[in-house]
This record gives structure tokens, sequence and C-alpha cells, in this order.
């Protein structure tokens, strides 16, 4: 009796490493299968020249760091809509207060719109109780509601190169300094989540709120803590995308917490908590922009790019879905 | 179990240290807890010994579940005094109880079904290192012992989703272990688990008792307690009836102590003999995916029927076959001598079944709508024209079942969450009565209302028979099924165990009118009976 339900165990984990696993690894899988085809078809037009693909790194790096902290709000089992949005505004604190105050002055301003936006979304979330799907979405129209009101809807040149060099302009050599913003921030964030207890618990509260709790967690610090660090990464985001483009205006992200969330869960991260992984997300963010810019290589109007880009992605996410 | 001698475990701190035989695991003194106008404990005593596994036994309403949650700090006491391991607690409270070393093992409740087993079981005390990383390769060495220690055979990298129940218990378990839980409290933990988990489980307890861990259990299944415990305590009615070894507590004397004299009430409604019908609902040898096991049984027009048996015993499963909500794995059901086809609820509801199910406000009731619109939610078809509601068939269809189950509502626009939980359920069971069904099944019809509707509950379950309907009805209240019924079926692990017929449990000796302690000699046997047939299952099983 005992080795035939040893037996019913063990093909568990075999299907856990097997077909799991190859389910969760779909996006590495992908990301390899689409290379090599652009790489086939369109190499003609230069899609293999070094400085397109560092071009993907450029485009794509502020997804990738918004993306790295949305993997953490995922994971606990909540959902931050607010990045773009609130991107566009640190963008736009960040220009001014550079022009009032200098370099530092315009860092110190750019996190603290991060910080403050999270606390706000934290507060409502934890205290009050409000899903942060609603909260995050109010959150997103009020952050671009300010950034357009404070900018007077035109965008904040920023002169200074030190600033344009460090947040996204300049480079070491031939690698861009926004590839080592990612890098950084990436290697940073899979050690967090895997190996502190801080994402152990993350994971925990996505994973089982309840049992969360019963364990000692608190729960509602922790989804407090993540929301802040999203909100923190999202105002980094749109200093890059200001130091990159020399200002800050408030369209800048708008609508990427569609890219951000779509590139958490392209790498395996799930939509419902408990699972997630930094690099995977880091990976479905280089995915995305792959896809981008082999369809503007293609020749494809905007309105054709964004059909084939949804349906992708669809795919994508429909392979690597767990099945329960 | 041929296991007596488990040899000692030099590894494990001694938690027996410091203990002499005058100071008690638990010792609670006098406890009163008042909800409301009820009182659910009247000054109970209980204690429990370091190194014993005791039994907790009582039947629905004992107060067994409200003197845990006491001890677990979930209710404070209105009076009384807790000791735990000779700390006396003053200000009760969960982290209070769970400091002085009180586990309890939630069915799976504390587990994280993402995270592996060694994730869990250290799960906000994970092992670091020099840097101050987790280092998961050091939790699941140190789980890997843990484990073999305690002789539990469950791998520290699984992943807790992946695991059977057994095994998630067994985690659990493990796991307030290695937060030195001096006091466990298991609540119905052979539940969930097969005969082969039940037995490791109780290896893991004996061991577990022999290293000086103090055991609570509570069962409803009297041979798993005459096997593992070595006292019981018997509750009733929110008092301390006794507490003796099970050595002095053979089977029959604890379910006289946990019956007890029945309170007045549900021995006034009047048993009247059934006058039967043709055979309305017949099945024959039908099985479900899991549960139930070839099940055969008829049911006539003016005849109730009862499922008794104990939580998982699949009289559930077998009512939601019946009515098309899970699916039928081989048998044949057949309505009124006509084999029929039951694949979703809508066939069910066809071939004219009805099932009131068991969790009213999940599945019976949408508590914020209307009484009315309640009442007419299953055939809205009919009281429709082309997918336009006639609302004044809706009203009149309301106005009726109101009437006729005299469900007592200011009027039927008021929404069914203001109305008792006695008049809830009958609104549930006027909406099936809408749709006219000649079989209709009751799931706990009367769970968590008062035994003044309980008694009316019965009558109307008695009414509906004689109107001429066919009635299966499942109850964990041996009493009700006794009142109601004309016959008894007492199911065990999905099977049907046994047929009673309802006079067959009547006490000859016993004057017939005398209708409460007749009820009472035939809950005595009933409970019984069910016992047995546990005890018969279990052993088919270990043979196989």
């Amino acid at each position: 009796m005992s080795t035939s339900e040893n037996l019913s165990s063990g093909t568990g984990i075999v299907a856990r490493f097997g077909l799991a696993n190859w389910r969760q690894n779909i996006i590495y899988i992908g990301f390899a299968v689409i290379f090599l085809i652009f790489a086939l078809t369109l190499n003609d037009k230069g899609f293999l020249n070094p400085n397109n693909l560092l071009n993907i790194v450029r485009q794509t790096a502020m997804i990738a760091v918004m993306a790295i902290a949305m993997t953490f709000v995922l994971s606990a089992g909540e959902i931050d809509l607010s990045v773009g949005a609130v991107a566009g505004l640190a963008s736009v604190t960040t220009a001014m207060a550079i022009d009032v105050g200098g370099l530092f002055f315009g860092v110190a301003a750019g996190l603290a719109t991060g910080i403050a936006v999270g606390v706000f979304n934290g507060l409502l979330t934890t205290r009050i109780g409000i899903p942060s799907f609603l909260t995050t979405l109010a959150m997103m129209g009020i952050a671009k509601g300010v950034a357009m009101w404070v900018s007077d809807t035109s965008a904040v040149p920023i002169i200074e190169p030190a600033y344009s060099w460090l947040f996204g302009g300049g480079s070491i050599g031939i690698i861009p300094v926004l590839l080592i913003w990612m890098v950084v921030l990436g290697v940073i964030g899979h050690f967090v989540l895997k190996r502190t207890s801080f994402g152990r618990r993350v994971l925990a509260t996505g994973g089982g709120e309840t049992a969360a709790r019963y364990s000692g967690i608190d729960t509602s610090s922790i989804k407090f803590r993540v929301l802040i660090v999203s909100s923190m990464a999202a105002a980094l985001a749109g200093m890059l995308y200001a130091g990159r483009l020399q200002s800050g205006r408030f369209q800048l992200g708008e609508g990427d917490e569609l890219s951000v969330i779509a590139a958490a869960v392209l790498g395996g991260t799930s939509l419902f908590g408990g699972y997630g992984t930094v690099i995977g997300t880091i990976v479905g963010a280089l995915m995305i922009g792959l896809i981008n810019n082999g369809l503007i290589l293609m020749g494809l109007e905007f309105s054709q790019q964004l059909i084939a880009r949804g349906g992708i992605i669809i795919l994508a996410v429909a392979l690597s879905q767990k099945r329960s | 179990m041929g296991q007596g001698a488990i040899p000692d475990s030099s590894g494990q701190k001694d938690r027996g240290a410091g203990m002499t035989g005058t100071t008690h695991a638990v010792d609670m003194r006098g406890i009163v807890k008042h909800f409301g106008g009820v009182k659910a404990l009247q000054g109970v005593d209980f204690q429990v010994e370091a190194g014993e596994i005791h039994a907790l036994l009582g039947g629905n309403g004992a107060g067994k579940s409200t003197i845990l949650k006491v001890l677990n700090g979930v209710h404070v006491p209105d009076e009384g005094t807790i000791e735990i391991c000779g700390t006396k607690i003053i200000a009760m409270s969960p982290e209070a109880s769970r400091d002085a070393g009180v586990a309890m093992i939630f069915q799976e409740m504390s587990l994280i079904p993402t995270l592996s087993v060694a994730q869990n079981v250290y799960l906000t005390r994970e092992a670091k290192t020099g840097a101050g990383l987790i280092d998961d390769r050091v939790a699941e060495r140190k789980a890997k012992e843990l484990f073999d220690m305690l002789e539990v055979d469950v791998d520290p990298r699984a992943l807790v989703g992946d695991l059977g129940a057994g095994q998630k218990q067994l985690t659990e378990i493990v796991k307030a272990i290695s937060q030195d839980a001096r006091v466990l409290v298991l609540d119905e933990p052979s539940t969930a688990l097969s005969v082969s988990d039940v037995e490791r489980l109780f290896v893991f307890l004996r061991k577990l008792k022999s290293q000086g861990v103090a055991i609570i259990y509570v069962s409803h299944r009297m041979d798993e307690i005459a096997r593992i415990a070595d006292r019981a305590t018997i509750l009733r009615d929110g008092r301390h009836v006794i507490t003796a070894p099970l050595s002095e507590l053979p089977i029959d004397t604890m379910i006289e102590h946990i019956v007890g004299k029945r309170s007045k009430g549900l021995s006034d409604v009047a048993r009247e003999s059934a006058e039967l019908g043709e055979a309305l609902l017949e099945l024959v040898n039908v099985s479900g995916a899991h549960k139930p096991q070839d099940i055969s049984l008829t049911v006539h027009r003016g005849e109730v029927v009862g499922l008794a048996g104990l939580l998982g015993s699949g009289r559930s499963s077998l009512a939601r076959v019946i009515a098309g909500i899970d699916p039928v794995a081989s048998g044949e059901i057949r309505v009124a001598g006509t084999p029929v086809q039951i694949n979703k609820p809508k066939d069910a509801i066809d071939a004219r079944i009805a099932l009131v199910p068991e969790a009213r406000a999940t599945q019976g009731i949408i508590g914020a709508h209307s009484v009315a619109s309640n009442i007419s939610m299953a055939v809205l078809d009919h009281l429709s024209n082309r997918s336009v509601m006639n609302t004044q068939a809706v009203r009149e269809t309301a106005d009726h079942q109101i009437k006729h189950l005299s469900i007592k509502t200011a009027s039927r626009d008021h929404a069914v969450s203001t109305l008792s939980g006695g008049n809830q359920q009958k609104v549930v069971i006027g909406k099936w009565l809408a749709a006219d069904p000649d079989i209709l099944i009751l799931d706990e019809p009367t769970a968590g209302i008062d035994i003044g509707s309980k008694s009316e509950i019965i009558r109307l379950v008695r009414d509906l028979a004689k109107s001429g309907k066919a009635v299966l009805m499942i109850s964990s209240e041996l009493s009700e099924l006794l009142t109601a019924c004309d016959r008894i079926v007492v199911m065990s692990e999905g099977r049907a165990a046994g047929t009673y017929p309802r006079h067959d449990l009547d006490d000859p000796n016993l004057p017939a009118d005398d209708t409460m302690h007749q009820l009472q000699a035939a809950e005595q046997k009933l409970q019984f009976h069910i016992q047995e047939a546990l005890k018969h299952q279990g052993h088919a099983h270990v043979h196989q």
C-alpha cells in the first residue's frame, strides 16, 4: 500500500520537473526561437548589427526596471497599475528639481515622488482595504493629472550632462549605462526574492495569505512594502526616461503598465501570487523589446505592430500558464 | 501496532524536564463562556498531562470546539483559569497561547502550497549564510534530520502543493514541533486521510507522546480513539461529564455519556408510519469518481430515507452525484422506473430531482436579494415569456411558498439575509419546491438553526413526504434523522454499511409512547451501528 503511494507521489515529482518545468521555461525557449527567426529573416535589415541589439536593451531597460519590482508585487498577490503614470510624473518632478537645485536635488525629488506614491498606494490598500487593483488604477489618473498640471503639459528640459549620462544616455565603451542599471537591479532583485527572508515572506503572502498570517507573517506590512518598492522602481524608470530624452514629460511611460505586467507574466511570475522569478521577468521584458524591434524592421505599420505584439504575448502567456 | 518500543531520541531536547506529576500540561478550570444568551461552556474543567494522548469527545454543540478555541486564545473565557505547562496565562490571546507552547493543527491552514516542505517548516526562521542570505540547502538538511528523527517520510524539497493530505498534515505537525510546541491540538485529524495515512499518523503521535508532548485528539471516530488515546474527556451541553482512562470507557459507555438524556424538543415531533407509493428514486450500484462507492438504494413516494455517517463518509457526495453536480462513474439511476442519464444539474432538475445543499449561505441563497427573487431563481424560465420575467407570476410563486412553508418575513421584497436561519432554510426549500420536484434531497437542512425551527423543518420534511414526494435527508444529528426518517442508511467510507428501518431501532422494553426515552435509546443504537461500520471498513482496507 505504501509502495503504491510512494510511486504516485514520485510521478507527481516527475510531472513537476518535466512538464511543468517545460512550461516554466517556455520564456527562454520562446526567446531563443524568436531571436533565431528574426536573425534568419531580418539579417539583411541589420537585426544582428550590435547597435541594433543594444538599442533593444536601451528601449527595454525602463520596462525591465519596473517589471523587476512588479515581480514582487505580483508574487505577493497584488498588482500595481500606476507604474507608467508614476514614471511620467517622476520624470517631470526630477526635471523641474534639477532646474532649481541641480543633480542631487533632482534625484532626491524623483525618488521622493516614488516614495510618496508608494506610501499612498500602500496605505489605501493595507489600511483601508481597497484592492490594489483599484487603488493603483485611481493613482494612475492622479499621477498623470499631477504631472500634466505641474508641467503645464509641456516638456521640461534637462540641461545637466552628468545626469543625462548617468540616467540613461551614457555608455561605458560600447556598454550602455541603461544595460548596467538593468543588470545590477536584476541581480539585486533576484537575490532579494530568492535568498532573503523578505523575499520569502513576499512569496508566502501571495502563496497563501491565511497560512502566512498563521505563521506569524505581517502580510499587510509585506504588501505595503512591495507597493513602495514598485513605485520607487517606477520613479527610477521615469528618471531613466528623462535622462535618455534630456527632458521630463508627462507622456513618458504612458501605457507601460501593460508591458511591465506582460513581461513579468511572460517570465513565469503568477498573476495570482506565490510564484515569481526576476530573471524570467528580465527575459520577458527583453522578449517584448525584441518583438517590437523585429516588427519595426519588418516594416509593419504601427497598427499592425500592435496586433502582432498582442497576439504573440497572448500565445506566450497561454503556453506558460500553470494548469491546476 | 508492534511499535510500542520507540527508541528514545537523544537529539531532541528533554521537553519533560522540570515537570513533576503535579504540573499539568494543560490545566483549565471552571471555564465559562457565553455567546449572547447561549451558554457554550458552563464551568468546564479540563486537564491534560504531558506525554499522553487525550481524546476530547462530545456531540454537536457539546462545547468541544469552544473549549479548544479558548485554549487556543481565539475566545476569551468569561470566567475560569488557564495554566499551560505550569504557567498561568493571564491575558489569553492566540499569541500568548502559542508562546506558552500550544499548537493547533489546522487542516492545511498554516502551510503555503507554493513553497517547499523545508521552506514551510522554517518559514520566518530561515537558515542564513554568513552574508545574511537564505540558504535553503541548510534548511533542507535540518528538515531532513528532523523528519528522519521523527521517522516521518516526507521529502523536504517537495512542493507542499504536490503532497497528499497525510503528508501535509505530518508536515504541519513537524512544523509545530520544530517551534517547541508542547501541547498539540488535533481536530478531526483523520477526516481527510486514507487508512494507511492514519496508521502513519498514529505511529508519529505515539513517538511524540514518548517525547513528552501532550496531545489533544478530537474525533467522532470512537474506534480510532480506543486505539490511540490514553484518556478521554467527554463534554455534553457545555458541561464536563467524565474524564477517565480508555480502559474504563468501552465504546457503548462512551456513547451513553455523549448522548446522555435528550433534551426535549425533537422528541415532540410525531413520527408517522409512512404510506409508501411506488419507487420514485432507485440507485443501482451507483459510484462516483471517488465517493460514493457502489450504492444501491430505493426511495418510495411518501418515504423519507436518512443518510447517517460521519464527516467524509460520502453522504454529501452521494447527494451531489444524484443531483448531477458530481459525475456518475458507474451504475444506474432510475426515476419512477425509467433509467435517466444525469450529467449536469439541469438533467437532474429535468428528472424532477431537487437538492437543497449543505452550505446555505454560499450554495443556497443570495442573501442580499429579496425573498421573492430567491424563491423564483430556479424556475425563472417558467416564469418568463421569451426571457422577459413575468413579475406577476414571480410574486405569486413567492407568495405561494411563503404561505405554504409559513416563512416568517415582513414581505416577499425583504432581503433574505434579514430572516432568521430557520426561515432562510425555508426559503431555500421553497426555491426548490417551486420547481415542483418529485424527489427532494436535503443536505443538513437544520445546520445552524435553533431548536424550535429545527422541529419545524423536520415536520415540514414529513409533510412533504406525505404530500407524495420521495425525500432523501442527510443530517449529522442522529436524533433528527430518527425523528424524520422511515429508514436510515449508515454510510462509511463512501459505502452503504447497513440499512435500518426506523422501527427496528425502537426499544421494545420501553413504552412506545415514551418518545423521549425511545429516541434516546434509538440514538444510542444508531451511534453504535455507525461506529461498528467504521471498524469493519477500517479492517477491510487494512487487509486488502
